[in-house]
């Protein structure tokens, strides 16, 4: 299993092919589907000249982002004594960020998107375009996955909701597997042309 | 009536945390069945290190604790409105420990209630029966594989599906294809003949309270059920969809009545985390399975 310590190169990315299962060291950012929309429309649209109000949380998510990691996550968390904690945290299904991810990507110089099902063709073209790859975690793994979160940093828009906010978080050892890598290879692509054959036969 | 509260907070925990050890035998058979050191085994290896690590810890065991989906058969003389008040409670005391995520949004507004509650929200259905004791199902149904649930109206042309069980069977096979891996495959899948659009989607969820390895008492249902593994399971998807032996763990089909006119079939895709609990209430005791 090949160790990927955060921030991570874009020589380390451009290493990684479809099939290799990474363990991920870092801080990243919890990031779905009400932040990413919002990324789009404050950060993206606006060509990095957001609204100022937007602009301090824009500075930091640039600092975390850039060679950095979205972990497609709604979390389970309890608060003790002011302190936030990750009690249950699988990764939620991706493909619902395919029209925003790409331009996310690209946008923050993004090197991996962690979360479940896999993403389309243009987040595949992202990931060659600037280096980045799709990883895969197990879904529904939540308690398993939660004990590699080891701390909670810090909490960015908690008014979209507990699982919509931005969670910053540091992990050791955060398991997942390369199913999209940045030379165009892409698992959920293949799983889905040769399933169709069978089903062809099968009907 | 006893306040029943802190009997529903338990079930909504024990539904959350434990994975139904039919659920977790099936799993275990899966994993047994998956290449040495194939991607597929992998997943099947963490997801049932995640099932003892929720068991022994008591938390969830997926971050989606999805849409509570209450069924309560009473007896005459009870308060169903007394019964529903002490739910949605118990659903926001559950909240605040810890056994689900905070999960009901207003549809206008993107605001999250933060407990669990608001319009239709829990699902609760309401049974009189004829039993003295009061008994309880609730499942857990998370919204990756709600997303991937589905319905068909037969005739359906471009799968030459028609109205009978062929016609099921070949709906039902694209619906498997079609979810890949995003329902959190390996899944069970509930399956509804007939109804409206709205008593078949219902139907299509009740069917998942069903064990995983029982077997319908309808011959022909049965031998339906037996195919559809054996064939959603050819398709090769795989856990997580990462290719493998095992895409589906169960199918449960049941039928309805239905409209001269319309002939729906209703797929409701649960995760492998088919989380479901039940209780029942006999006398002043508790009991839950």
């Amino acid at each position: 299993m090949r160790k990927l310590t955060i921030p991570i190169s874009e020589q380390d990315i451009r290493a990684l092919t479809v099939g290799e299962p990474v363990s991920l060291n870092g801080v990243m950012v919890t990031a779905r589907d009400a932040a990413h929309k919002y990324m789009i429309d404050n950060f993206v649209k606006t060509h990095g000249a957001p609204p100022v109000a937007e602009v301090a949380l824009y500075e930091e998510l640039k600092k975390i982002l850039g060679g950095g990691v979205i972990y497609h996550c709604g979390p389970v968390v309890q608060q003790t004594d002011g302190k936030w904690s990750f009690v249950a945290a699988g990764p939620t299904t991706s493909i619902r960020e395919e029209p925003y991810q790409a331009d996310v990507i690209g946008h923050f110089g993004v090197r991996a998107v962690i979360g479940k099902g896999g993403m389309g063709a243009k987040t595949l073209q992202a990931c060659q375009d600037y280096g980045a790859v799709y990883l895969h975690a197990i879904g529904g793994a939540a308690t398993f996955i939660a004990e590699r979160v080891k701390e909670v940093l810090t909490v960015y828009k908690l008014d979209f909701g507990v699982p919509e906010a931005f969670w910053v978080i540091r992990v050791e050892d955060f398991p997942a597997v390369v199913t999209m890598d940045s030379h165009g290879g892409s698992l959920h692509k293949q799983i889905e042309e040769q399933s169709a054959k069978v089903l062809a036969g099968l009907l | 009536m006893q306040d029943l509260t802190d009997a529903f907070v338990e079930l909504i925990r024990r539904a959350a945390t434990l994975l139904p050890a039919d659920m977790e035998r099936a799993l275990r058979k899966a994993r047994e069945d998956e290449e040495p050191g194939s991607a597929a085994e992998g997943a099947l290896d963490t997801i049932l290190k995640n099932v003892e690590m929720s068991r022994a810890k008591s938390t969830p065991i997926c971050q989606d604790t999805g849409t509570p989906i209450f069924t309560i058969h009473y007896p005459l003389g009870v308060s169903t409105r007394k019964l529903a008040d002490q739910i949605r409670r118990a659903c926001a005391i559950a909240t605040e420990k810890g056994y689900l995520r905070p999960n009901a949004v207003d549809s206008l507004t993107g605001k999250n209630s933060g407990n669990n509650t608001g319009i239709d929200f829990p699902t609760m259905h309401f049974e009189e029966w004829d039993e003295e004791e009061i008994k309880v199902d609730l499942i857990l149904k998370g919204g990756g594989c709600e997303n991937v649930s589905t319905q068909y109206e037969l005739p359906n042309n471009d799968l030459d599906a028609g109205r009978d069980l062929e016609g099921v069977r070949r709906v039902v096979l694209d619906a498997v294809h079609k979810a890949q891996g995003l329902g959190c495959a390996p899944g069970v899948l509930g399956v509804a003949v007939g109804g409206d659009r709205g008593t078949s989607y219902t139907k299509s969820k009740q069917l998942l309270l069903r064990p995983v390895d029982d077997t319908n008492e309808d011959s022909k249902l049965a031998e339906l059920e037996d195919r559809l593994l054996e064939e959603g399971n050819q398709l090769g998807i795989g856990p997580m969809g990462f290719g493998g032996k095992t895409t589906l763990l169960g199918v449960k089909v049941g039928s309805l009545h239905r409209l001269p006119a319309s002939y729906f079939v209703s797929v409701a895709y649960m995760c492998w985390a088919n989380r479901r609990a039940s209780m029942r209430v006999v006398g002043e005791e508790i009991i839950y399975a």
